[in-house]
């Protein structure tokens, strides 16, 4: 079992059939997360190697990982929305052992972690498990 | 009559699936794909009649030198050159354009001297003078579009100064589709001692092209967006410049002689060619000007005009959707964002599902996107086997993407 939040995702997902339901809901979850400040949207919180912009800001706090993030990319911000499900309020010592690619295929969204896929996903598990190790 | 649906089945990748939809591929601008000509081509070259070019005296040899020379002949047809010997071989537009900044434009121009360029154009026929600006001091002076996309050749010309050596300008913007009036611009280059260059990777796929009826001094086309192999190419270049040329990239191929001491160049156009070519890529270039040419231009131009017509309609009705360029004229190239907060990578995700191959980003047009006051766009680009139910199936997917993201 993954985190509470990313179960209660994976949840909603069982009732969605098709591809549409599912990027659709993966966009209402980014549209309901809440945005980054503009104070922290500077390079060090940028993350490379993206088509667009996203940025990631980590918040380590006794022992728990957190991170906020955005995308001016809806698609992305909804896939931030999921990725922050799967890993906030973990215990930084968790976070390496977390099996992205193996949960994002739980919701029919693995495709978004291929390294032909420059949409970014890739590249911020990458800075979330730099960040936590 | 233009027959698109035996067209169609001249390109076997157009019958694949993607996604589980049939591929409406409208990706063009950036390479379009191959008939099976041009794959049997390839095929027969590497099975049958392969060896290096220019070398040897074995049969092979003097076969495959056959076919590779007789491109030659082909690309001169095709530009109308004057001669063959005005065209090099180029891995494609990208190497033409730096094959006229190293050898021509570096030994020619000076700190201050001026290079007039259209904001609209691609980054290879910007990053090359830009290398001059960095190095030698030159300057680079940008002229503007209009509101509508289109480029005033009378702006062109006003900004051509004393100083200004060169003049390099697209025939047809691969964002906007604008079709450039370069034959107005290279006659005024041409009184002035003005030096063009005029970026054909767009324009030579989508209408017939006359280098000597434009008047310009270089003309650089790529391979792969016409129906050719990736990794071929040329430039035509006027023979005066050619003798004004040094040599660029050295090697074998371009010398007729090298001592320790010195080094005896091989006649233009060969100088400019240094090493083993792109020999297969080149012969399968050549197949593709057949293809093209057996299609005729002047049709492959009616056809696709009739396509920009029906897209712009469609493209129009919508009012959700904003179309980048409405230049008269304009080719079958069309940049577009959409109404809100989507990005264009989130709408072209969603076309890809549905199996509509386009491009989002900037194109390789940076200073085009910070005029255009955008980040980046969506491009659905034809080609000669495009239909309008090709177009139908692009606003269908649209409107899903307008549906979603809305």
């Amino acid at each position: 079992m993954a985190q509470p939040a990313f179960e209660a995702i994976v949840e909603d997902f069982e009732f969605l059939e098709d591809w549409e339901d599912r990027y659709r809901h993966v966009i209402e979850l980014g549209k309901a997360m809440d945005p980054l400040e503009d104070a922290l949207k500077v390079p060090a919180n940028k993350v490379d190697g993206c088509a667009s912009q996203v940025w990631l800001f980590p918040k380590i706090d006794g022992g728990t990982f957190r991170f906020d993030g955005e995308s001016d990319a809806m698609i992305v911000r909804g896939l931030i929305a999921v990725l922050r499900a799967l890993y906030n309020d973990l215990p930084v010592a968790q976070v390496g052992g977390v099996d992205a690619q193996a949960e994002l295929a739980r919701l029919g969204l693995q495709d978004h972690l291929s390294a032909q896929r420059s949409n970014g996903v890739r590249a911020m598990i990458e800075r979330i498990r730099t960040v936590a190790a | 009559m233009y027959d698109v649906d035996a067209i169609r089945r001249d390109f076997p990748i157009l019958s694949r699936e993607v996604n589980g939809k049939p591929l409406v591929y409208l990706d063009n601008g950036a390479s379009a794909q191959k008939p099976q000509v041009v794959i049997d081509a390839i095929n027969t070259a590497y099975s049958h009649e392969y060896a290096n070019v220019h070398r040897g005296l074995h049969y092979l040899s003097n076969l495959a030198t056959e076919k590779y020379e007789g491109v030659r002949r082909k690309i001169a047809q095709f530009l109308n050159a004057g001669s063959e010997d005005e065209i090099i071989f180029t891995s494609g537009t990208t190497e033409g354009l730096n094959l006229v900044a190293y050898g021509w434009a570096m030994p020619h121009l000076q700190a201050g001297d001026e290079i007039v360029l259209s904001v609209m154009e691609h980054h290879a026929n910007i990053v090359p003078w830009h290398f001059l600006r960095e190095r030698q001091g030159v300057v680079i002076k940008w002229v503007d579009v209009e509101a509508d996309g289109s480029l005033d050749p009378q702006k062109v010309i006003d900004a051509f100064g004393p100083r200004t050596r060169m003049v390099c300008v697209t025939q047809m913007s691969n964002v906007l589709g604008t079709v450039v009036d370069v034959k107005t611009i290279c006659a005024a280059a041409r009184e002035r001692g003005i030096v063009s260059v005029i970026d054909g990777s767009q324009a030579a796929v989508h209408m017939p092209v006359d280098v000597q009826d434009i008047g310009c001094d270089f003309y650089p086309i790529t391979g792969h967006k016409l129906y050719g192999p990736s990794g071929s190419g040329a430039i035509f270049a006027r023979a005066e410049r050619q003798a004004e040329m040094r040599p660029f990239l050295g090697g074998g191929d371009m010398i007729r002689e090298v001592t320790k001491d010195a080094v005896i160049y091989n006649d233009p156009p060969m100088k400019f060619e240094a090493g083993t070519p792109g020999i297969v890529q080149t012969i399968g270039l050549g197949v593709a000007l057949d293809y093209m040419m057996g299609v005729g231009m002047e049709n492959i131009a009616a056809h696709e005009a009739e396509i920009a017509r029906y897209a712009a309609e469609r493209l129009h009705g919508v009012n959700w959707i904003q179309v980048q360029g409405t230049a008269p004229g304009k080719g079958a190239i069309f940049s577009f964002t959409l109404e809100g907060a989507a990005h264009a990578h989130d709408i072209s995700t969603i076309l890809d599902k549905k199996g509509v191959a386009v491009r989002a980003g900037q194109h390789c047009t940076g200073p085009l996107m910070e005029h255009l006051g955008l980040s980046a766009t969506c491009r659905a680009s034809f080609g000669m086997y495009n239909t309008k139910s090709e177009v139908d199936a692009l606003i269908d997917a649209l409107e899903l993407a307008h549906d979603l993201f809305g």
